[in-house]
């Protein structure tokens, strides 16, 4: 057995922000109870907050118009960029404005089920709480949502629930609303409230008695490395699907900013719980770069089916209704298509694995329009999903309005992450994370259209109420800076890492790394995992690791705008952070949510979670390098969602 | 398919860049043309070479990063974007020549990579509502005309890629900034800015260094999302009405 697998378990981990009471008043308690920052007092505060996707951008402006001076980072070229814009179906809130019998409580209730009970209670409510305060927001912002002809919002239905109470602009939901986040972000850095460094990659934490003070960053042009400093720090840096290689992430989201915070002390929950999506377009090839999704609202109105032989090869037209498997509608009658994404991904798993998938390589189900062209006319599934439709035939050459989609489930969103309790804080004291960076909302399965939803609640409602408390219990009374001995060494670690990177000279690109390591997480801490198989590729990543430092080879130099160096510099945390997804997916012996061990199911081959051993969050501490991490558990109770074995059928 | 690529290598800002010739082999019609470039870099790496640098994030054609001009085309042949162009778009043997956007407000970072910050500060000058976080009334307490919602949208659409800008003989920002300018303005929420924000953010533009517009229209022809070339007519006016009111 691996040495890292090896873990100890330290003490217990617990959130002791939430106050008690009734799950319904804790928001309003805990913003009573937090302390403030006299506003006069606010301009003297700087907040360090990095990423400016949907919760960054909406932190830095709001607390940027709550007086604050926000120092804002982003690889990208410009804050508009973050991969929110690329969030397709839509923003979930409990308006009810269908009067269809949704309500905080329902929200709250269908998100901790979704969630296949493993997350918080107190902080889902409050998400299914300020819920509604975010579309108020953002229709106040500009955003065009999608609107009835009498003027008012439009909801749809989306996967795992049956209310409508998605909110959407066609299938650019998510570009939507981080242009409504950037533009105020925009009005503060013309304001001078915000000091905007784009092009800027964060590469550690600086941690000072204890205390979260600053990062490490890089000028991606100029490739200078500096130091910046704050009163606390916000990680809203997204999250860690890349690890896979392949996903529906952007090619440059990476891990490294939660990663070295972890590594500074920042504790690391439930890395394995990944979430695939059921509706991508399949691979094609070796070149593949990336998977394209396709929003799960297409599944409101297609139908997925396999044929029902093994091997079946006719072209889809010429398979009789008969033959067909409507496999979602037979399995689960009452949800059918709209059954939540781990369901779904793993039903195609399934049909695929019987050997009876379609298209290249048999690694596809198709999911087909034709009743729904039939039901309500072209020109009406034109006009909802007529972008999706364009974008797939251009991927694929193939006309969906004519042939069925091909899709099949690929990595799309992380669960986990920086552990944090009710304020959002880390372990780190200062440090705070929102958005998918953090651990805190969706248990061991996001539902659709709740990942917009739960950025922007961090971003514009959570972190502005309870930053403040820290600051104004914890003023810094002395200033750091650059020639602070700690600060010293974090530099000299990070300008060390990189020339190391310039200096092994090997014969393999980074890119072949990253495949490689993907491939291995893909088959072995992907859909379906088993202790056999996590053993094996924790035996496996270390040997990468070495072979990686051994032969990688980045050109250029670190004094320039050098694309291979940036990408080698995230592989070397995809390298550690594979090896605690794959121990946190082999200590957690049971099935829940999209972490599916093949040990732990039903007879009919469902998810069987196991809460008497696993009702707990596990946050793990960083201990070096292949050291085996330290275990600490937050123990989840449930007083108001009672944990039954999901059912969608 | 096999493919002769000239492709613009500059090293940085400061320096005089050219094209260089490359011969990439094995290209499937099924890849992206980013994907090729992928193959190509893979290449160069291994013999030592640097690769080329470019700029590309999301590859599903929303985030607006990539941004190269293909033959003399923004995006290429097709009217879309870069990483959403496949490669069944061309013929094996054929030679692509590949650059960066090219105009005087997008200098040139290294290689096919621009410095596109003048769009940010556009938006900055003016390209939002002010509606401070906490401050907003319930949605539903103004209704918006379907129209008019469906308008704004079309124009919400842009991702800021500079395609526009790159096709213009001007090299003029006309088009992105009105995209901007129409989505605030039609609607309710964005209407007490109206005339401030025309007139800012045409301002900022004149001074970020874009040229005149002369409404050529191959802006619109390149917009990979479709943005109207009316949509320039319609900031005209706006600007008129604004600058007779004075504010």
């Amino acid at each position: 057995m691996s040495p890292y697998a090896d873990y100890a378990t330290g003490e217990p981990v617990a959130d002791t922000k939430a106050p008690a009471g009734p799950v319904a008043e804790r928001w309003d308690t805990r913003r009573f109870e937090a302390k403030l920052v006299n506003p006069a007092n606010r301009r003297k505060h700087t907040v360090i907050v990095v990423g400016t996707g949907l919760a960054g951008g909406a932190a830095g402006a709001t607390l940027a118009e709550q007086g604050y001076h926000v120092e804002q980072f982003c690889y990208q070229d410009s804050p508009r960029r973050a991969h929110s814009i690329a969030a397709q179906g839509g923003i979930n809130a409990a308006k009810n404005y269908r009067n269809d019998g949704d309500s905080v409580h329902r929200l709250f209730y269908d998100t901790v089920k979704g969630g296949d009970f493993r997350a918080r209670e107190s902080n889902v409510h409050r998400l299914a709480q300020i819920s509604v305060e975010i579309i108020d927001q953002c229709v106040a912002q500009g955003v065009p949502f999608a609107r009835e002809y009498g003027g008012l919002l439009d909801t749809r239905s989306f996967g795992g629930v049956q209310v409508s109470r998605t909110f959407y602009a066609r299938g650019q939901t998510g570009q939507q609303l981080l242009l409504g986040a950037y533009q105020a972000l925009s009005r503060q850095i013309a304001a001078g409230n915000v000091t905007m460094h784009p092009r800027t990659e964060m590469l550690d934490l600086i941690v000072v008695d204890g205390r979260a003070r600053g990062i490490v960053a890089r000028d991606l042009i100029t490739g200078t490395i500096d130091t910046y400093f704050a009163d606390a720090v916000v990680l809203a840096s997204g999250g860690y699907g890349n690890v896979f290689y392949l996903s529906t992430n952007a090619m440059n989201s990476n891990a490294t900013a939660i990663w070295r915070a972890h590594r500074r002390g920042a504790y690391f929950a439930n890395p394995c719980f990944t979430q695939i999506h059921p509706t991508c377009i399949p691979r094609t090839g070796d070149h593949q770069s990336k998977l394209t999704l396709m929003s799960e609202s297409l599944r409101n109105d297609g139908r997925i089916w396999v044929p029902k032989a093994k091997g079946d090869t006719r072209p889809p037209a010429e398979i009789p209704e008969d033959e067909r498997d409507y496999y979602l509608e037979r399995i689960y009658p009452s949800f059918g298509n709209l059954v939540p994404r781990d369901i779904a991904s793993r039903a195609a798993k399934n049909v695929c694995d019987e050997g009876r998938g379609v298209g290249p390589g048999g690694q596809g189900v198709y999911l087909d329009f034709a009743d729904a062209i039939a039901r309500m006319g072209r020109t009406a599934v034109e006009a909802r999903y007529g972008n999706l439709f364009d974008m797939y035939q251009r991927i694929t050459d193939e006309d969906p309005y004519e042939v069925p989609m091909r899709i099949y489930p690929a990595v799309h969103y992380t669960m986990g992450g920086l552990w944090v309790d009710y304020d959002l804080a880390t372990t780190v004291p200062g440090l705070f994370a929102i958005g998918e960076a953090n651990f805190s909302d969706h248990g061991a399965n996001r539902l659709g259209a709740s990942a917009l939803m739960q950025g922007l609640a961090d971003g514009y409602f959570v972190l502005p109420s309870t930053i403040n408390d820290y600051l104004a219990r914890h003023p810094h009374a002395d200033e750091i800076g650059a020639d602070h001995p700690v600060v010293q060494e974090v530099l000299a670690e990070t300008e060390d890492r990189l020339h190391l990177l310039l200096a092994v000279d090997g014969d393999r690109t980074p890119d072949s790394f990253h495949r490689e390591l993907g491939e291995l997480m893909w088959e072995f801490c992907g859909m379906a995992r088993s202790d056999a198989g996590l053993r094996k590729a924790l035996e496996r990543i270390p040997q990468i690791r070495e072979e990686f430092w051994r032969r990688i080879k980045v050109p250029g130099t670190g004094e320039e705008f050098n694309q291979s160096l940036e990408k080698a510099n995230r592989i070397v945390d995809y390298l550690e952070l594979a090896e605690l997804m794959c121990l946190d997916a082999l200590h957690r012996a049971e099935s829940c949510g999209g972490h599916f061990r093949e040990e732990s199911q039903t007879p009919d081959g469902e998810a069987a979670r196991e809460d008497d051993a696993f009702s707990y969050a596990a946050a793990w501490e960083f201990t070096g390098t292949g050291e085996a991490p330290t275990l600490h558990k937050e123990d989840l109770v449930f007083e108001y969602v009672h944990p039954t074995q999901r059912s969608y059928a | 398919m096999r493919l002769t690529l000239r492709v613009w290598r500059q090293k940085n800002a400061g320096t005089e860049g050219a094209m260089s010739p490359y011969e990439v082999d094995g290209i499937s019609p099924d890849m992206s043309f980013l994907e090729m470039l992928d193959v190509l870099n893979e290449q160069l790496i291994l013999s030592g070479e640097e690769p080329v640098a470019f700029d590309h994030d999301c590859r599903e054609g929303i985030c607006g990063a990539c941004s190269l001009v293909i033959n003399g085309e923004a995006h290429g042949p097709e009217r879309t974007t870069t990483c959403q162009l496949r490669m069944r778009s061309f013929q094996d043997g054929d030679t692509l020549d590949i650059e960066p956007w090219r105009a005087s407000a997008f200098p040139v970072i290294k290689d096919l990579v621009v410095d596109r910050s003048a769009f940010d500060r556009i938006i900055q000058a003016g390209g939002y509502i002010t509606a401070p976080t906490g401050s907003a009334p319930e949605a539903h307490a103004t209704p918006v005309p379907k129209p008019d919602a469906d308008f704004a949208f079309e124009h919400a659409e842009c991702i800021g890629c500079g395609a526009c800008v790159a096709a213009c003989p001007n090299g003029a920002a006309m088009l992105f900034t009105s995209a901007k300018v129409n989505h605030l303005g039609v609607l309710p929420q964005g209407a007490p800015e109206r005339a401030s924000r025309v007139l800012d953010m045409v301002s900022q533009m004149d001074e970020e260094g874009f040229g005149g517009c002369t409404l050529t229209g191959e802006c619109a022809t390149a917009c990979p999302k479709g943005i109207p070339l009316f949509s320039i007519t319609k900031m005209n006016r706006e600007f008129v009405q604004a600058a007779r009111k004075g504010r």
